[in-house]
């Protein structure tokens, strides 16, 4: 009778073990930790996202979601380094102007249907196809796919561009220039595969929960605009067996101060740190507070295309402003999230970018305050001249107390004055676009991660120039850099013209400060993109 | 009566359609499109995208198929910031929120409001009077901003009773805080209002005549002078409850509501053309049948008054 | 024999008519004056309102520190050294990038009392005028001056806000413009309420037997007695002015930096509550608080000043 019923509990507790969850109360396949019962996330939004179409996202939040949604032809581990998704691999020509990417076989669409080279086909095509009129179809020129700019201008039929399926599982790509970070840049949302049938069913409602057919490692179940969005493991996803995290839910929170009290509060894994709060809020919980690198700058960008402020027209009047910033103010008095003076355009974290020493970096504040003053009395200002322009920024607490900063500073410094002027957004870009503006306020996050991503901005026929600074010199490095196998004495050299021109006053490189909760593991801190892939994420028992 | 009302109604036909033409023209007027983006798009691009929504069209036509569109099909335009949603999807989700909270502060605030305003009147000068009105005081000292974080912070960390936000559907426990902050911004104004009208008809012949005539107090609150105390209050009460539902863009940001005042705010500053015009008529409707409803009441008020 | 016994004594009481006559009798308004001055409540609010305004005038040539200069000193760590203090000259203390608080509460208040002024003063003239006139006049030109002013509700000033940064550039006085556009809609409406109940009574039947133009009634007739609503209202909307003044800065419009307002200044203090910076709400609600209670106070007053009826 004993051996039955031990049997029986023993056949019983099997049976339990092999029908649930397969990680309820489980540990953790690589690590051995023991996981929680409830592997949910939820997560602050600044806003609502636009949109969760992987070729119309233009925004960090919305890509984040699509990051989780779908997959693209590679992922990126913790680290930043390229690990397999839809492709397992890829073959590049000499030339590197063709990439052979070979699919797995095992990628499925959330209805079952099988991924194949043809959805990534689609895809490409459709971010370039003037019809869906993608704010980002500027990308796929970028990528420098062989008749992405005669189908973006509408001369050409998408189906000229040059991206073809061999057959379901090998997808060619033929670039119009050698371009060897290509495969980077295939991590980029608006390179993910959609699924034709679905787009081409709903329309522009294929995004919404009850339509929408994703092949990603989760499903999106639920979305209420300027509230929430849910989702959920995808049971069709490949690798769905490592998948850990069952639910993410992302709140949108427009109040950065709101969102630290419901973090505090238990009902928020992570949320934005204010600025100027970090200092506390590490001292307080070590453990969950985190600042790591980002792959964006910040700068204030002088008008240089004729009708801005004469005064701005004389270097020395441009040097003597950007030589007053006392920027660790900036980064440990303003902002105190661990970010990182700039002296260069480009972030010095950027991958394969070695930050060039330029003068002003390695003088002391006090040196670089002498040689300002020294600089405006020989421009002609002083006391009795005081240097007067405006100082434009875009609505924002955090803007507005750097430019109350930077004005201050020149104030006493220099005895210039900053007219301060916020607009809010909309009006803020064309004032800028329209180069209506004697400074203002810049910042660019890096698209991929390398140099060129930065410093395309200064090239003078860059759409994105709104200073419009010119340096023949410049474009010309910049063009050669596409090619070139050796770029980094290229950008060195560029950066140095940029301190000495100064078209721009860089201010200082990002950091992602946040506050995790201890019990989430699997964040990729060392990722300077900060790409999140919730995949990766797991709760541990406490 | 009747009559009245329908020539009111058919007034605000023209009313909305004078209203959708300033609007329309005021957006087109003002700097930066929904297309204005830091990466600024192709101009083919922008071209296609323009003409998908028609915006590459005269402006009396594109205001043509506008109202054609509202009229026939009652389709209010599609959304240019939210790619997948119509104007119809956002309003049928936002306004159902911000009603059910609007409408329980407004129901709230009138009744603490007027209780209080009447109190103070009836008990002039005494510690009641000064009670009520301090409470009107430190309604009106905490603005809605400042509330609303502060009601977070206590009722969400501090106590751990509230959720901090969001809506849930609109399950009790989401709509606390909103209207509790909502409400105070509004019954502050409520009760000094109903207290100074009260006042001013408690010194009035008729009510002296009614004292004279040894009425009890309460009939003479109650019977005559409760209805022309609320002649003032309710002209107020009509555009503060439009008010408070379409502007209660404090509520949405501090509390996560999803409600119509964030997106009316975040439609301007998006240039987000179909919403701001689809949120605009629906304000205009609101605010010409709520005069029309207080101007009805005041003839219920008034028996002079006559249309 | 003289029809006139004493001519004496009847030039005596002649002369004694005459002066009579010459007695002046108090006006109205001196009535409403004499009942206001002997309103304790009322009175003081108005010193109270004084003094803040002088506060604002002379607080300057206190201060230590301007409006606009960083203590840089002090700026990384506000919650810890930030408190006012008379040490460091810092009164009010520091705000949440490292400047006075004194300062910047004085010029706030200074700034937000003129948008109060010029938003209320605006409303009161207009929008008592406005109002009078629709309720009055009735019939169609009633509907069409009252469904103008359901557009102007409806219309979203958000636009008009921008349009008139883009077109005037931002200065005080298109702030005031801004404000002044719209802080009239309300009021017209309940002053029309008013003066539809207003109409019918005996003394306007009255004035309109005895043939007196219907824009006199409007003026003398009417908006006196509608005084009391009038007031009590204008107390109501100048805290919404100093609000309202905070989002069209939000906007661009409105006050820019370093300059400030008390709606901008408790809008950056709500943020900082969390932080252990108290103060910063504090200080300058307590002005807003102030000016709200001495505005209610000097209302009452005035509402029972100018009430027509004999107490």
């Amino acid at each position: 009778m004993k051996m039955t019923s031990k049997t029986l509990v023993g056949a019983l507790l099997a049976t339990t073990l092999i029908a649930s969850p397969l990680y309820a109360a489980g540990t953790h396949p690589s690590t051995g930790e023991a996981l929680a019962d409830n592997q949910s996330f939820t997560y602050r939004l600044l806003d609502e996202h636009s949109s969760v179409d992987p070729q119309i996202v233009e925004d960090t939040s919305g890509a984040d979601i699509v990051r989780d949604l779908f997959e693209g032809l590679y992922n990126q581990d913790a680290d930043g380094n390229l690990v397999p998704g839809v492709a397992l691999s890829h073959t590049t020509n000499d030339a590197k102007d063709v990439y052979t990417f070979s699919l797995r076989d095992n990628a499925k669409w959330s209805n079952g249907d099988a991924v194949t080279a043809g959805d990534f086909v689609y895809g490409w095509r459709r971010l370039l196809d003037p019809a869906t009129a993608s704010p980002y179809a500027w990308f796929g020129e970028l990528m420098s796919i062989e008749g992405a700019s005669a189908v973006l201008a509408g001369e050409a039929d998408p189906s000229t561009l040059g991206v073809t399926a061999v057959d379901d599982h090998t997808l060619e790509v033929k670039l119009t220039a050698s371009l060897p970070y290509f495969a980077l840049m295939t991590t980029h949302g608006s390179t993910f595969p959609t699924h034709q049938a679905t787009v081409e069913a709903h329309g522009d409602q294929w995004t919404k929960p009850e339509n929408i057919v994703s092949n990603g490692a989760y499903v999106l179940t639920e979305h209420v605009p300027s509230e929430r969005s849910v989702r959920v493991r995808n049971s069709m996803y490949w690798d769905n067996d490592n998948t850990i995290l069952e639910t993410i839910t992302s709140l949108v929170i427009n109040d950065e101060n709101v969102a630290l009290t419901r973090y505090l509060a238990g009902e928020l894994d992570k949320t934005d740190v204010p600025a100027g709060q970090y200092p506390k809020l590490n001292a307080e919980y070590p453990d969950q507070a985190h600042s790591n690198p980002r792959l964006c700058n910040y700068y204030y960008t002088f008008n240089m295309s004729g009708n801005g402020n004469p005064a701005f027209d004389d270097v020395r009047v441009r040097e003597a402003l950007s030589l007053a910033v006392d920027r660790s103010v900036i980064t440990d008095a303003v902002l105190q999230g661990g970010q990182f003076q700039a002296y260069t355009f480009t972030p010095g974290l950027t991958a394969g970018f070695v930050t060039p020493d330029v003068p002003s970096a390695s003088m002391t504040q006090a040196e670089r305050d002498a040689k300002a003053m020294e600089l405006m009395a020989e421009a002609g200002y002083g006391a009795d001249n005081p240097l007067k322009f405006d100082m434009l920024y875009n609505t924002s607490e955090g803007h507005k107390k750097i430019a109350i900063a930077m004005s201050q500073m020149w104030k006493q410094k220099l005895g210039a004055e900053a007219v301060l002027a916020n607009q809010e957004w909309k009006t803020f870009l064309e004032t800028r676009g329209n180069q209506d503006f004697e400074l203002a306020r810049g910042a660019w996050c890096g698209d991929y991660n390398e140099a060129s991503t930065f410093l395309d901005l200064l090239d003078s026929g860059s759409g994105y120039n709104d200073g419009k600074f010119n340096s023949a010199r410049v474009d010309e490095l910049l063009t050669m850099a596409k090619t070139s196998s050796d770029t980094q004495p290229l950008y060195t050299e560029i950066e140095q013209i940029i301190a000495t021109e100064i078209p721009v006053i860089p201010v200082y490189h990002y950091t992602r400060v946040m506050m995790l909760q201890e019990d989430v593991k699997g964040w990729p801190f060392e990722n300077i993109e900060q790409n999140v892939y919730s995949k990766d994420l797991y709760v541990v028992a406490e | 009566m009747l009559n009245y009302v329908i020539r009111r109604l058919l007034v605000a036909v023209p009313t909305l359609l004078i209203l959708i033409i300033i609007c329309f023209y005021l957006m087109q007027t003002a700097p930066g499109g929904p297309f204005t983006s830091e990466r600024p798009l192709p101009p083919q691009v922008l071209a296609n995208i323009e003409a998908k929504y028609g915006l590459d069209q005269p402006h009396y036509k594109q205001l043509y198929n506008y109202v054609v569109g509202i009229v026939t099909q009652f389709d209010f335009g599609p959304s240019y910031q939210y790619k997948d949603r119509s104007v119809n999807d956002i309003i049928s989700q936002g306004f159902p929120v911000t009603l059910t909270y609007g409408f329980i502060s407004f129901v709230v605030a009138t009744i603490v409001g007027v209780s209080l305003g009447v109190i103070a009147a009836i008990r002039h000068n005494t510690a009641l009077d000064y009670i009520a009105v301090g409470a009107t005081f430190s309604a009106q000292a905490l603005p809605n901003f400042v509330m609303a974080p502060i009601l977070i912070y206590v009722f969400t960390l501090k106590l751990g009773l509230l959720p901090g936000g969001g809506w849930n559907g609109g399950q009790w426990q989401y709509l606390i805080m909103p209207v509790i902050a909502l409400s105070t911004s509004f019954f502050a104004s409520v009760a000094r209002i109903t207290r100074s009208s009260m006042l001013e008809v408690l010194n009035s012949n008729f009510i002296r005549t009614a004292r004279a005539k040894g009425l009890p107090e309460t009939t003479i609150i109650w019977r005559h002078a409760l209805k022309p105390t609320l002649m003032p209050v309710v002209s107020y009460l009509g555009p503060a409850f439009v008010g408070m539902i379409t502007g209660s863009v404090v509520i949405d940001i501090y509390f996560s509501t999803g409600g119509i005042g964030r997106f009316y705010v975040n439609s301007a500053l998006n240039r987000d053309y179909a919403v701001m015009l689809g949120l605009t008529i629906l304000y205009g409707g609101l605010t010409v049948l709520f005069n029309l409803l207080t101007d009805l009441l005041y003839a219920w008020l008034d028996p002079k008054i006559r249309y | 024999m003289g029809m006139v016994k004493d001519p004496e004594r009847v030039e005596a009481i002649a002369d004694n008519i005459a002066d009579a006559r010459e007695v002046k009798g108090r006006s109205l308004w001196q009535d409403a004056m004499g009942r206001f001055v002997h309103n304790k409540a009322a009175v003081g609010s108005v010193i109270i309102l004084a003094g803040i305004l002088l506060f604002t005038i002379v607080g300057p040539y206190f201060a230590v520190w301007s409006n606009e200069e960083i203590d840089w000193a002090r700026m990384a760590n506000v919650a810890d050294v930030g408190q006012p203090s008379y040490e460091n000259g810092h009164f009010f203390g520091l705000d949440s990038i490292g400047r006075d608080l004194y300062s910047r509460t004085i010029q706030g208040t200074l700034t937000s009392l003129m948008v109060g002024v010029v938003g209320a003063s605006v409303a009161v003239v207009i929008g008592t005028l406005y109002g009078a006139i629709s309720g009055f006049v009735g019939g169609w030109i009633d509907n069409a001056m009252m469904r103008t002013v359901d557009i102007l509700i409806a219309i979203p000033y958000m636009f008009v806000i921008i349009l008139l940064m883009v077109i005037f550039e931002r200065s005080l006085i298109m702030l005031f413009v801004g404000i002044g556009l719209f802080s009239w809609l309300d009021m017209s409406r309940i002053v029309r309420g008013q003066t539809l109940a207003l109409k019918h009574k005996e003394f306007i039947e009255a004035a309109r037997a005895a043939g007196v133009g219907w824009f006199v009634i409007v003026v003398r007739h009417i908006m006196p007695n509608l005084m009391g609503v009038v007031v009590v209202y204008a107390t109501l909307l100048v805290p919404g002015m100093i609000m309202a003044e905070s989002f069209i800065s939000f906007l661009g419009l409105g006050v820019q930096e370093p300059n400030t307002s008390l709606g901008a200044l408790i809008s950056d203090g709500a943020g900082t509550i969390m932080y252990d910076q108290i103060w910063q709400l504090a200080i300058p609600l307590t002005f807003f608080l102030t000016i709200v209670i001495s505005l209610f106070f000097i209302g009452d007053g005035l509402r029972d000043a100018l009430d027509p009826k004999d107490r």
